[in-house]
């Protein structure tokens, strides 16, 4: 090594080390930097700017749960049922085809439209903000990305008016493990017959079209897996509802198929594909379960703030103690975290760009934070907080779900875990 | 039956479920970075419009226009119109957002543009909120009677079109009151006229492709000078907490001290 560039290498590191760069060693004018500044602001909106047009979808939203959804909350939750005004409510509103092509009635609106909906339902009931979840991000996305024209053009009109869809592929022996499923598909006659026993799907007692994931060559493995379009009156049973801890509104059932007879038209996208679809599908569904979490983290959040805020003890609002600010305030910024994770993580789907570990990461926070934002505001409103007199422990009893549904957080923690290990081996 | 253009006014206001402020020039409360929306009083006009096309047909109700005057983001409002089912939109712009301008401009300047896009459109039946939550001062759509030399039926709980004859219901003190006039007329909206219907997304994204023409005060030659000038406006004076009494006599004697019992 010759002299020189010893130097040069030793005057490089002295740089680095101090932090410093040739240029900023270069006083600038303070209005200079402020121009510049200023450009960048311009070209980087932050992320909670939103489009007019999203803006004025989250205020529809936004009033449809004030007037609609709130005065039946607590009915649903204790029937375990949602009113069929609300079904009725969300397809007249537009809210279960937001994304989907006007030429099939949907809206057109984008990706972020549908997390801002999914967000304001789960404001006040969880239940209703997961019935057009899985319609919106499952049931019509598939279609969508993987339908061809005939299943479009018969299926999505449906779907965005008057029949809810719902998402089949967990089994009693295939959860995490979902590609160890064990429904089967054989083909007969022109048509496909489906056999097997599907558990835990959402939505499936208001459902009539089902996207069942079966194995057409269990030879094959995973590799055999197909997606089919089944009308409920092609056969479908359903076998058991479940009694939940929350969500309880929200239809979870096993469903029996017993030789349901399926044509042979009603194959979604390509056969032996299915765990293709459903990986990718699940990936970009897990930022409408973040959006239902900040929802739930905020609803639950507002309540126990106003109470505190009206509630005196020892002669002061609850809400002026600094044991309770310390508290709030860090809740607050947690929600603020998850939901800058989960926008982040939609607007990346949208632009096309890669988006699997920060939808992960927005699923697993933003779960995380839902049960703590929950168990808190149980707290900070103390007894009643405990009572049903009050929405918040039905909050809590709702968050419990975020950190098991499409995908436990330890299968989030897994997949970040994979996608940051790939950049070190 | 006669051929019907209906104006619908859409004011800019602050949303009602916002908490108001005043700002720190205490002349006025503080617009920017508060959510605003269509006036409630002018959206039940729009519903009614939408709904007398609905009963009396196309035929009779040839085409509804919204109207609004103010800032840039007036518009957002008149697309919640058309979104609700306008068929076109004209927005007469006074001042920039938040500015000066906008909150200056008053119930006659207003109705002074109403005029003249009226008689630009040549529109037969007005229907107006009969107030905007905002200023509360339910003045225009009676100056704009005057200005046109029209009948107006103000705060209508029930409005009847038969032929060129507007049959409009107004809840008073004693009951109802019923007036009957002859088509142009001028309407004003009470609470209870109808319900407006929710805005549905299909409906927003149709909104975005209807037409709206913009205009400016100078344009359409009114002067919208405000005649007024506000002096100042504070907060409405925080309650005091009361006392607590050990006794009816107590109070009693509390009463007469303060001068409220003789």
């Amino acid at each position: 090594m010759s002299l020189a560039s010893f130097t040069r290498n030793s005057f490089s590191l002295a740089l680095k080390q101090n932090n410093l760069s040739f240029s900023s060693r270069i006083a600038r004018p303070k209005i200079f930097q402020q121009a510049i500044f200023a450009r960048y602001a311009s070209a980087m909106p932050s992320l909670n700017v939103l489009t007019e047009e999203e803006e004025t979808i989250r205020d529809l939203a936004t009033r449809f749960t004030q007037e609609k959804v709130k005065p039946l909350v607590q009915r649903m939750d204790e029937d375990e049922k949602l009113d069929p005004s609300i079904i009725k409510g969300l397809f007249e509103q537009g809210f279960m085809g937001i994304e989907t092509e006007p030429e099939y009635g949907g809206t057109g609106a984008s990706f972020l439209s549908a997390i801002l909906v999914i967000e304001e339902l789960a404001k006040v009931d969880p239940s209703v903000s997961v019935a057009c979840d899985v319609q919106n991000t499952l049931v019509n996305t598939l279609f969508r990305k993987y339908g061809n024209d005939f299943v479009k053009k018969k299926y999505l009109p449906q779907l965005v008016s008057e029949k809810v869809g719902c998402f089949c592929l967990s089994e009693a022996g295939a959860g995490s493990d979902a590609f160890a499923l064990k429904t089967r598909a054989e083909k007969k006659d022109g048509h496909f017959i489906i056999n097997g026993t599907k558990a835990w799907i959402t939505n499936s007692a208001e459902a009539e079209i089902f996207l069942v994931f079966a194995n057409l060559d269990p030879s094959k493995k995973y590799k055999g897996i197909s997606c089919f379009i089944v009308e409920k009156g092609m056969g479908v049973e359903i076998a058991k509802k479940e009694s939940k801890l929350g969500i309880r509104a929200s239809s979870t059932c096993s469903l029996n198929f017993d030789n349901v007879k399926v044509p042979e038209e009603n194959v979604l996208g390509e056969l032996f594909k299915g765990y293709k679809y459903a990986i990718e599908i699940l990936n970009e569904g897990r930022i409408g379960i973040a959006a239902q979490m900040i929802g739930l983290s905020q609803g639950v959040y507002d309540h126990a703030l106003t109470y505190m805020f009206q509630r005196m003890a020892f002669n002061k609002l609850i809400g002026d103690f600094q044991g309770m600010q310390i508290q709030y305030a860090q809740v607050a910024t947690e929600i603020e975290a998850a939901r800058l994770l989960t926008y982040n993580a939609a607007r990346l789907k949208e632009e096309g760009k890669d988006f699997i570990k920060e939808a992960a990461m927005a699923k697993l926070y933003s779960s995380q934070v839902a049960e703590r934002a929950a168990s808190k505001a149980v707290e900070w409103m103390g007894g009643v907080g405990f009572t049903r007199e009050f929405p918040v422990e039905k909050f809590y009893r709702d968050a419990k779900i975020g950190s098991i549904y499409e995908g436990t957080s330890n299968i989030q923690l897994t997949t970040i875990a994979k996608l940051i290990a790939r950049n070190f081996k | 039956m006669a051929n019907l253009k209906i104006l619908v006014g859409c004011k800019r206001v602050i949303d009602y479920a916002v908490k108001v402020r005043v700002n720190s020039t205490k002349l006025a409360v503080e617009t920017a970075g508060v959510k605003h929306s269509l006036n409630p009083f002018d959206e039940i006009a729009v519903e009614e419009a939408i709904r007398l096309r609905e009963k009396l047909g196309n035929n009779v109700v040839k085409e509804i226009v919204a109207l609004s005057c103010g800032p840039p983001k007036s518009q957002e409002q008149l697309r919640t119109a058309l979104a609700m089912g306008v068929d076109r939109a004209i927005h007469v712009e006074v001042g920039k957002d938040d500015s000066e301008a906008t909150r200056t401009l008053q119930p006659l300047a207003v109705a002074k543009l109403f005029k003249a896009i009226i008689e630009k459109e040549q529109a037969n039946l007005i229907i107006l909120g009969k107030q905007a939550i905002d200023d509360d001062a339910s003045q225009t759509g009676q100056m704009l009677a005057g200005l046109l030399n029209w009948p107006q039926a103000t705060f209508a709980s029930k409005i009847e079109i038969s032929g060129d004859k507007i049959t409009t219901t107004r809840e008073i003190d004693g009951g109802l009151e019923t007036i009957s006039s002859k088509l142009p007329a001028i309407v004003t909206s009470d609470l209870r006229l109808n319900e407006p219907r929710f805005v549905t997304l299909p409906n927003i994204m149709k909104a975005k492709k209807k037409p709206l023409e913009k205009f400016t005060p100078d344009q359409l030659k009114v002067d919208v000078a405000p005649r007024l000038e506000n002096i100042s406006v504070t907060d409405p004076p925080v309650r005091k907490g009361g006392t607590k009494v050990d006794s009816v006599d107590d109070l009693i004697s509390k009463l007469k001290s303060a001068g409220a019992l003789e």
